[in-house]
């Protein structure tokens, strides 16, 4: 392997087990624990990938996650992020983003022609004439996008888990490890996170050499891993903070949601690379790349090396380069930096040359010198490896997120968090602090406090631990005739790019980054932003407060869909009488997140089997699940008054052991449900409401209950009670047969309420009619259901008893003109539309609704009518929603409509302009073909106008079975 | 190679003249100051001068143009609304789309893909008939289509959604289409500039005076500025604007959120909405899946972000596309949305004379820009309701005459 190094003290690979892998068709192998780039790069494979608009040769840059250079696509998932994916056997990679291969793309033709593609090109053209568009706009989105989605992939998902802690600490380099140890010290619980496989953050690659922090390093380590009371979760990354100290992990295993009570971020600091000419040759990348290459993986970055430096974490570098017999051939000091590694790079024999100014880097595919000036001098040195450390930006994300304020401090040349939202703590570099040492202490002040609010303890005023020179370079910007520097590898952004946007008036940081694109790649900014801003800065005359910054949204890396999905959690509610429909094998619908028997086939057809449930309750007794219907029970003292107001019909003046329609509007006085309350006691209503409105009601009642100040308790019984409807002439007499309950007509009337035993079990009946015959509404709590329902359907079979699903009870309403909410009211209907005046008492002094309802009963303009249709053929037959036209104007459409054989006639409910709605008055429907037919509008109920048959004469009920 | 790049051969980028102006100093009264530099604020200041010749105008922008709603949107533009009052405005603003690249001179990126709201339900598919008949009836390109057809278009989509709930139908609607957010701002601003309007950015109204019941100016952070007419196109800022003039409203503030996931060659072509799953998707020029869902649960002045809403949405889409659990999500965001009752918007004059107000975008204003810039500039112009808006004003709720929209708008965009 041409650039692996010998062993390293804390190399992370297993040089006793191999992996082999194909890239490009061709076989690669590394060892066992490497990351798929630190396996290319030692077998000196340094081209691996290409850019995004001209498909330049792209090597290693940042060696981080979020170095999309080195994005792959693997045969089951697009953008690998070659960096920090381990290199398994059997791997089969390519490089995204190529026309032919990497090695031949013919996407690198785009580079020749690149001077006619000026920055937002795509602006200023292919679109006239317009028709060829379309064909301009595939040729571009073939052109961008990076990995290919294979759309017969498999789903996958991971489950997630829930955490709590007292302090999470983000980032396990020398100041989180230090914060989470002084935070457990003070007895609260601690996590310690780290995107790393390995807690140490740059411990384990910049001091690699230096034995004093290589005991600190020991230190620390074994601290955290010998405390009870921290839970390392390594290899996993913040991927938002949420507010509240609520935090979103990505893990391999899943995502991790996490509640602390104080977060301590201590995520440190990206490298920032250096923008000159070829700054993205392969060979050209950050220092802190170069050492974490040798220290994790003991691969060489090159074999000689020039490095371009701009404070004492270049001149580590080097020496560390050196250390392991690579060549040094120089360094490039951009200033004078001084300190104990300058002397040490310097006793060592390496060239370094101050006050550097780089031209540019040169090489055709692969980075081969350098060439710079010192003074007026030119220099050229030829060299494999350009290793950039010119500065650092703040991996700020969890604070930007958090609320905190960032400022430019002109000692550091960097952004720090100048304020802090409560509960949120940051140090070690991302707070300026350099130094090893202080970086310790700043992360022990740091994770003190944050326990200590945690604990409800003043905390101590921090020490200022900040660097007292810099170490970034205020201007690491190199601008070249000839161009080619790169600001945003993301999007192969240059210097002249950024010019043009700001001289096309995109001057604000914001406006730059939509206009150029400068940090919507993939990499989000983290090695462009910093030097984006700084070049705006200096072109507009402002300083770095003053352009301000793009905003760090969440993701912190792009985060796995499969994780962030979860398991597929789609609760399916059953009734307690599911059992029995599935005998019957009823036909299910979804009502909401419940299964509903449709029908039970019987006959031959599914009309023919819904037919036979109709005539059953129309002639002799059905029954239905009901369960479905949202149940609320309302008690305490301002019960009544709080039924008052949720509902347009008065309700404290309900006796108890009577029902009544509850219908709800919103503010604005459109119907929003309906169902039944009955009144149990003084203090205590129970009240249904529409099946798919249960929550929505629920939700609204709760809200109103404290916006009203009202003493009262509003429980959600949806789930807990089991409901079925037993109706037809023969009801009672089933209903006789299974309860002591005295059920004549003047003890048990119509619209009244009873709690008995039903089959020995308490349940509540209400004889209520919505399809419109004798009936009652059973209700009991849903372990007892079924025992009832099949004791009715045993003394029923002697009458012929059906159960009957939702069709046949639509059909059954619709022949007595009763709404469903929801289907013949729409978004703006009231009460007074949906012809419906008497469920609305304006003498209340307030009900929800009310004061609209009160204009809005003179402004009346649609109505709900009930029409029959004049044509009988089959093919005539509008459907829902079809429109009634009148002179070619829209005058309402068909909310309802069925073939009733009871009637033997097409009836329907129509919303209509009120000019039309007069009996009589004929509607043309207009059917979906674009036919029309006539329909008359006629008086609802259809069926019994009298409502005769829901309070029969006990003596002659019955008789049709 | 189309002939207009070329002259970038020998002329460089930066010698192209300035989409917006310098900073300068704000003058010390304009006939017209519209405040709110998004789509809408840039779009009325365009066709006052355009149209009607009034340049005299200043637009006020706290933060940058379109940083807004306008730069968050996620670009659906279509037509295939619920009421004939909806339907014949947002025809209209299609219509305005598709010559907005030329009239502009700067590529919009108007890109007609066709548009599926999913149904999964009975109710879902008697209200897709519905819009399809109201469509239909005033000529839009709407129609219910059965499973099959659907599955012919986007053949990659789990037409069973996981076994649960499968899909019934949808309403397909050819003209639906996306666009670049930015550039339609900048389109607009750039012309607007052209034509003499002044732009003024990082420029925030604090106050509107007014003498007599008549509006006489504004005060902003970098002073007062005199002005008869004063139009506000805020968006989600809107109940802070009309709190200056005791202006009631009842508009209520939601997050609305979306997020992108890395991109990826194209394999998405179509637009699907799922109201039941609460998504809906397209893929952007640059080959991310744009994704968003309904408002968040409650009212919120706020532009975070939170995680149940990638959470919920991500579940979901896994439902249409089981594939996507492969990809990633790169980055959310959210905007605030300025909700009306009736999901209609609110348009034109008010009680206080020379104050106009455009607002009540909510979920679905970007599709609009076109449309509300002309129709208000000519309000503003005329002293009088533009025809397509009279519907939409403000005194409707006081007369509850609505506009029913719901339908038709609340996960649809
Ligand atoms: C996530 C999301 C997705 C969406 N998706 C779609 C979609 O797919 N299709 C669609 O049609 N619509 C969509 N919308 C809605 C659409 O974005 C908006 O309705 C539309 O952009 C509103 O444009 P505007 O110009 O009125 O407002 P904005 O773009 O919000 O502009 C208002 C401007 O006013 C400025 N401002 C506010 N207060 C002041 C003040 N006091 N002084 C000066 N300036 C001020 C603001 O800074 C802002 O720039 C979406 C919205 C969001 C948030």
């Amino acid at each position: 392997m041409k650039l692996r190094l010998a062993p390293q003290p804390l190399e992370w690979i297993d040089r006793k087990s191999s992996v082999s892998f194909t890239f490009e068709g061709q076989t690669v192998s590394g060892f066992k624990g490497d990351v798929i780039s630190s396996a290319l790069w030692a077998q000196g494979r340094k081209v691996v990938g290409r850019s995004f608009k001209y498909h330049r040769r792209r090597g290693l840059l940042s060696f981080a996650n979020h170095d999309i250079n080195a994005l792959l696509q693997a045969e089951d998932r697009p953008n690998v992020r070659a960096d920090v994916v381990q290199a398994e056997d059997g791997m089969s990679l390519t490089a995204v983003n190529t026309f032919g291969s990497l090695a031949s793309d013919k996407g690198a033709l785009v580079e020749w022609i690149g001077k006619f593609l000026p920055v937002g090109f795509y602006y200023r053209a292919f679109y006239s004439p317009k028709f060829l568009f379309p064909k301009w706009e595939r040729l571009i989105r073939e052109m961008a996008g990076l990995g290919k989605v294979n759309t017969d992939w498999s789903e996958e998902r991971k489950p997630k888990r829930y955490l709590h802690c007292d302090v999470v600490v983000i980032g396990a380099g020398p100041s989180g490890m230090a914060a989470a140890i002084a935070a457990a010290k003070q007895g609260v619980d601690v996590c310690l996170i780290d995107e790393n496989p390995y807690i140490g953050g740059s411990l384990d690659y910049q001091y690699v050499n230096e034995d004093s922090q290589q005991l600190n390093r020991k230190y620390l380590k074994e601290t955290v891993e010998s405390m009870p009371n921290i839970q390392v979760i390594t290899s996993s990354y913040v991927a938002g903070y949420y507010g509240d100290h609520w935090l979103g992990i990505n893990t391999p295993d899943g995502l991790i949601k996490l509640s602390a009570q104080a977060v301590v971020v201590a995520s440190g600091v990206f490298e920032q690379p250096a923008v000159f000419r070829n700054n993205d040759l392969p060979g050209v990348m950050n220092a802190s790349a170069a050492q974490r290459l040798m220290a994790r993986y003991a691969v060489a970055p090159c074999k000689e090396a020039v490095i371009l430096t701009a404070n004492p974490e270049g001149y580590r570098a080097a020496l560390d380069l050196h250390k392991n017999g690579l060549v040094v051939k120089a360094i490039l000091d951009t200033g004078k930096t001084a300190g104990e590694s300058v002397v040490q790079a310097k006793s060592a024999g390496i060239p370094v040359f101050e006050n550097a100014v780089l031209v540019e880097a040169t090489g055709r595919k692969q980075l081969q010198g350098v060439t710079f000036e010192v003074g007026r001098l030119q220099h050229h040195l030829s060299c494999d490896g350009l290793l950039m450390s010119v500065g650092w930006a703040p991996a700020g994300a969890p604070l930007y997120q958090a609320g905190a304020k960032f400022g430019y401090n002109y000692t550091l040349e960097q952004l720090l968090p100048v304020e802090l939202p409560e509960g949120v703590f940051a140090c070690g570099r991302i707070n300026g602090v350099f130094e090893i040492e202080d970086r310790i202490k700043d992360g022990e002040q740091a994770g003190t406090a944050a326990a200590q609010t945690v604990l409800g303890k003043e905390a101590l005023a921090p020490v200022d631990y900040t660097a007292k020179s810099a170490h970034s370079d205020p201007y690491p910007i190199w601008p070249h005739p000839k161009g080619k520097e790169f600001v945003d590898f993301d999007e192969d952004i240059q210097i002249k790019d950024l010019k043009g946007a700001i001289a096309q008036g995109f001057d604000n940081i914001e406006l730059m980054k939509r206009f150029s694109t400068i940090g919507m790649g993939p990499s989000q900014g983290k090695h462009s932003n910093m030097n984006g801003i700084r070049i705006l800065a200096k072109l507009t005359g402002k300083t770095i407060d003053q352009t301000g910054s793009t905003t760090a949204r969440p993701m912190f890396h792009p985060t796995p869909v499969s994780h962030l999905a979860g398991m597929r959690f789609r609760p399916e509610r059953l009734t307690p009488l599911h059992s029995f429909h599935q005998q019957r094998n009823a036909c299910f619908m979804e009502a909401g997140s419940w299964l509903r028997p449709e029908y039970y086939p019987t006959a031959e057809t599914r009309e023919a089997s819904i037919a036979e449930e109709v005539s059953a309750v129309r002639n002799s007794v059905g029954l239905i699940d009901v369960s479905t219907l949202g149940k609320l029970e309302v008690f305490g003292r301002d019960a009544g008054e709080l039924m008052d107001r949720l509902y347009t019909m008065r309700m404290s003046n309900m006796n108890v052991g009577a029902s009544r329609y509850a219908l709800m509007v919103d503010e604005t006085g459109v119907v929003i449900d309906d169902g039944v309350a009955v009144r149990y006691s003084e203090e205590h209503f129970y009240v249904t409401t529409t099946t798919s409105t249960s929550d929505s009601a629920y939700r609204l009642i709760q809200k109103k209950v404290i916006e009203w100040g009202l003493k009262v308790t509003v429980l959600n019984r949806t789930g807990q009670i089991g409901a079925m409807n037993l109706a037809g002439p023969n009801s009672r007499k089933i209903l006789a047969q299974l309860t002591d309950l005295d059920l004549s007509n003047d003890a048990f009337p119509y619209l009244a309420m009873r709690r008995a035993q039903v089959c020995g079990v308490e349940a509540t009946l209400i004889r209520v009619g919505f399809v419109g015959e004798l009936g009652y509404e059973i209700h009991t709590d849903s372990q007892s259901a079924l025992k009832i329902w099949a004791s009715i359907m045993e003394v029923g079979s002697e009458y012929g008893i059906k159960p009957f699903g939702v069709e046949a009870q639509r059909l059954l309403r619709l022949e007595k003109g009763h709404i469903i909410v929801g289907q013949d009211t729409d978004g703006l209907t009231n009460p007074f539309e949906a012809n419906m005046p008497w469920s609305v008492h304006l003498k209340k002094p307030y009900f929800l609704g009310k004061p609209s309802l009160m204009k809005l009963k003179t402004l009346q303009n649609r109505t709900l009518v009930g029409f029959e249709l004049l044509s009988k053929a089959h093919k005539d037959m509008p459907l829902e929603s079809n429109l009634l036209i009148e002179n070619g104007a829209m005058i309402g459409r068909v909310t309802s409509i069925g073939r009733s054989a009871t009637l033997n006639k097409v009836i329907g409910l129509a919303m209509v302009e009120t000019a039309f709605s007069e009996e009589n008055q004929v509607l043309k429907i207009k059917l979906t073909d674009g036919r029309f037919v006539d329909a008359k509008v006629i008086k609802t109920p259809f069926y019994d106008p009298q409502g005769l048959l829901q309070k029969p004469d006990e003596s002659n009920e019955g008789e049709a079975a | 190679m189309p002939l207009r790049l070329l002259k970038y051969a020998w002329k460089k980028s930066e010698d192209e003249p300035r989409f917006f102006p310098d900073e300068t100093p704000l003058k010390k009264a304009y006939d017209v100051v519209i405040i709110g530099g998004g789509g809408h604020g840039m779009a009325c200041a365009y066709y006052l001068a355009k149209e009607h010749g009034i340049t005299n105008v200043a637009v006020l922008e706290q933060g940058y143009i379109g940083g807004g709603n306008t730069g968050r949107n996620t670009t659906i533009v279509r037509s295939n609304y619920l009421t004939s009052e909806g339907v014949k405005f947002y025809d209209e603003s299609l219509k305005l789309f598709e010559d907005l690249s030329d009239d502009f001179d700067l590529n919009i990126f108007y890109s007609t893909r066709g548009h599926f709201t999913l149904a999964h339900t009975d109710s879902a598919m008697r209200t897709m008939r519905w819009r399809a008949e109201v469509n239909k009836h005033h000529g839009i390109d709407s129609e219910v289509v059965d499973v099959e057809t659907i599955q012919k278009e986007v053949p990659y989509m789990d037409m069973s959604c996981n076994g649960q709930h499968p899909v019934m139908g949808a309403l397909y609607h050819a003209p639906g289409s996306v666009a670049r957010h930015d550039a339609v701002a900048w389109g607009y601003a750039r012309g607007a500039q052209q034509r003499g309007v002044e732009i003024h950015q990082k420029t925030r109204v604090t106050d509107i005076k007014t003498k007599g019941g008549k509006v006489v100016g504004v005060e902003t952070d970098r002073g007062f500025v005199e002005a008869k007419k004063v139009i506000s196109m805020v968006a989600g800022s809107t109940p802070r604007i009309t709190e200056m003039l005791e202006i009631e409203t009842p508009i209520e503030i939601f997050p609305l959120q979306a997020c992108v996931t890395e991109p990826v060659k194209p394999f998405m072509d179509t637009i699907v909405v799922s109201g039941s799953l609460h998504v809906y998707v397209s893929q952007s020029s640059r080959g991310e899946l744009v994704m968003g869902a309904s408002v968040d649960p409650a009212e919120l002045h706020s532009t975070r972000s939170t995680l149940d809403f990638v959470e919920g949405l991500t579940d979901q889409m896994m439902d249409l596309f089981p594939f996507t659990s492969r990809l990633k999500i790169m980055r959310q965001w959210a905007g605030m949305s300025d909700i009306t009752p009736d999901f209609a918007p609110i348009m034109g004059k008010t009680d206080v004379e020379g104050f106009y107000l455009d607002a009540g975008w909510g979920t679905w204003g970007f599709k609009a820009t076109p449309v509300s810039g002309k129709t208000m500039a000519y309000t503003v112009a005329n002293d009088t309701p533009h025809e397509l808006i009279k519907p939409f004003s403000l005194s409707r709720y006081a007369d509850f005459k609505l506009v029913g929209e719901k339908g038709a708008a609340s996960v649809g965009h």
